[in-house]
């Protein structure tokens, strides 16, 4: 056929984690156009992941082993539906946040020496090991995007600079860090009980236990699930909204990309009803407590941080869902859907709350009447985007928990059911209590200060993509399932 | 034989390190009991290369450790270079957190 096929595979995979890195650096060297080389080089990103999907449209799954070494020294990228669909929803939001930080970090970029300075490299580093971790393909090498991820996200939690956001991001380095030797120790025990690191079935035996209770803790810890949540709200609430808006909508999705490789792939011979209930329990009460929180947050950021608690505790459903008993592909669909309809939506909300927080110099609550009046749009699309995060149709969110909920109740599950439904009640809850403020009627302007016109633009084209997704879903939920793993929780490994 | 024991007082070494990261208060403290948990898992990680002798030791385990070695170093450096950053705001008042130095 014609052109764009033509070019590999292999070099739009190299492509998607090569030009942040090369962005990253010339950035370190040219400071002063940082700002200018981040839109460029997320432009690039972009059409690297768009040429990989329409590859595997075509072709299904591509991979590229990096320099022609073999695993398993060698390292493999490998292309499949989830992680295009993970990449693409990266770049989209990476692409719009970074306009708006354009934007936002402006007038603090000159006074700092090197604070808001480093937002640039830093976010081109946490992009390429995002790409990376998507696309790798052995447990060794998502320990080291692993880390790359932390270690990137801790530095940009931190750039704020004031006592409140170093305290949060070290503690959060802390976590991340306990969370990732927990899961090195656990790839060190699947090698000594398999002898290789790819992602295929562990025989049920004590070591495989052991990897898997130690590699789950790790990645339970990096993902915030209650009661390991503690980390996160201070982090994200603390940091420059552009910053709060990539780690809440993209790196907690990262570990938990992660867990689900492992236990759909790797772990799946060893998990039993008991275990795959364990998460689905702690989920629950993720989705009940975080609300709650969310519901008596006095500041709008730490509000928006604990309704990423929790829904990241929907996530986690889709383990009792797909692995006790229920069908997997559902299951497996709904959730990937959920991260995209998640991410877009709460990418969007904290774009907004970072206008909120210029507009008005603060970001509390109670005092927040005259926002709807005197900022329209970024209350339009905090609405959008709360409609999504609700899981009203016809957005994304919706779509993701009917996905969720039809799983639920046609593998009988109706305790999983409630939860869900409660939980997109209290969800309306927390979000209509910050509009019963903002929709006070005030005589006077009460803003500081007025905003470039892009920044509301940004969080409305999120919120507005939110909305998108769900009247799009049929093509983009059947990009998702390509390449999907085929072994169930009855599957005894084994190559496909 | 000593492969084996390599693997136990690395293991013990992991589970000690966890233990201070979660239970020392001092931040310091912290930092080194998690030099001490990578070390556990990088002594186990290389007790693992026993495993194939023939022709030579598996080089895979100790490519891990290289590599985790260097994650080690970056991350040690930046919990302190975020300590003294958390030290220097701490210690003065609230509004000096904009005027540089």
């Amino acid at each position: 056929m014609t052109g764009i096929e033509t070019i590999a595979a292999d070099v739009w995979i190299a492509a998607a984690v090569a030009s942040p890195l090369a962005a990253a650096c010339a950035m370190l060297v040219l400071r002063r156009w940082a700002a200018a080389l981040g839109v460029l080089g997320s432009l690039v990103i972009l059409g690297a992941v768009a040429g990989l999907a329409h590859q595997l449209l075509l072709l299904g799954p591509q991979q590229l082993v990096v320099g022609g070494w073999d695993p398993p020294l060698g390292i493999r990228l490998r292309a499949d539906g989830p992680a295009v669909g993970m990449a693409g929803i990266t770049g989209l939001i990476g692409l719009f946040v970074g306009i708006y930080a354009t934007a936002y970090l402006r007038p603090l970029a000159a006074s700092p020496p090197h604070g808001e300075r480093l937002f640039w490299p830093l976010w081109m580093f946490l992009w390429a090991g995002l790409n990376a971790l998507y696309l790798a393909d052995d447990l060794f090498n998502l320990y080291v995007t692993l880390e790359v991820v932390g270690l990137a996200s801790v530095g940009l939690a931190a750039l704020a600079r004031t006592a409140a956001a170093v305290a949060a991001a070290l503690r959060y380095l802390l976590v991340s860090l306990l969370g990732s030797l927990a899961y090195l120790m656990g790839v060190a025990l699947v090698y000594a009980a398999t002898g290789t690191l790819e992602l295929r079935g562990v025989a049920a035996a004590p070591v495989g236990y052991a990897a898997l209770a130690l590699m789950s803790a790790g990645l339970l810890m990096k993902t915030a699930l209650f009661p390991l949540h503690g980390w996160l709200p201070p982090a994200h609430a603390n940091a420059p909204a552009p910053v709060s808006a990539l780690l809440s909508a993209l790196v907690v999705k990262a570990s938990f990309y992660v867990m689900l490789r492992l236990w759909f792939e790797l772990f799946a011979p060893l998990i039993g009803p008991a275990t795959a209930h364990l998460p689905g329990v702690l989920a629950a009460a993720a989705i009940l407590w975080g609300s709650l929180q969310a519901l008596a947050a006095r500041r709008l950021k730490q509000l928006i941080a604990y309704s990423t608690v929790a829904q990241v505790g929907y996530l986690f459903l889709v383990f009792p869902l797909g692995l006790a008993g229920g069908s997997l592909r559902p299951a497996w669909g709904a959730v990937l859907f959920f991260i995209l309809a998640h991410a877009l939506a709460k990418a969007a909300v904290f774009l907004a709350a970072g206008n909120v927080l210029k507009a008005f110099g603060h970001d509390r609550i109670a005092d927040l009447g005259g926002a709807v009046q005197q900022l329209p749009v970024s209350m339009f699309a905090f609405a959008v985007a709360g409609v999504s995060l609700v899981g009203l149709p016809p957005s994304g969110g919706f779509i993701a928990k009917w996905l969720l909920l039809a799983a639920a109740l046609e593998a009988g599950r109706w305790g999983y059911a409630g939860v869900l439904v409660g939980g997109g009640l209290l969800a309306t809850a927390y979000i209509f209590r910050f509009f019963s403020h903002a929709f006070r009627f005030v005589p006077e302007s009460v803003l500081c200060c007025g905003l470039p016109r892009r920044m509301e633009g940004c969080a409305l084209l999120l919120a507005l993509g939110s909305m998108a997704l769900g009247l799009a879903a049929d093509p983009i939920l059947a990009l998702l399932q390509i390449g999907l793993p085929e072994t169930g929780a009855a599957g005894a490994g084994g190559a496909p | 034989m000593s492969a084996l024991l390599y693997a136990v007082v690395g293991a013990v070494l992991f589970a000690l390190g966890l233990y201070g990261v979660v239970a020392a208060s001092p931040l310091l403290r912290k930092v080194l009991a998690f030099n001490i948990a990578g070390s556990g898992v990088f002594l186990f990680l290389v007790a693992m290369a026993d495993r194939v002798r023939v022709p030579f030791p598996d080089p895979v385990p100790q490519a891990m450790v290289l590599t985790g070695i260097v994650v080690a170093v970056s991350a040690t450096a930046l919990a302190l270079l975020l300590i003294c950053l958390l030290r220097e705001l701490s210690d003065r008042p609230r509004e000096a957190a904009d005027d540089g130095h």
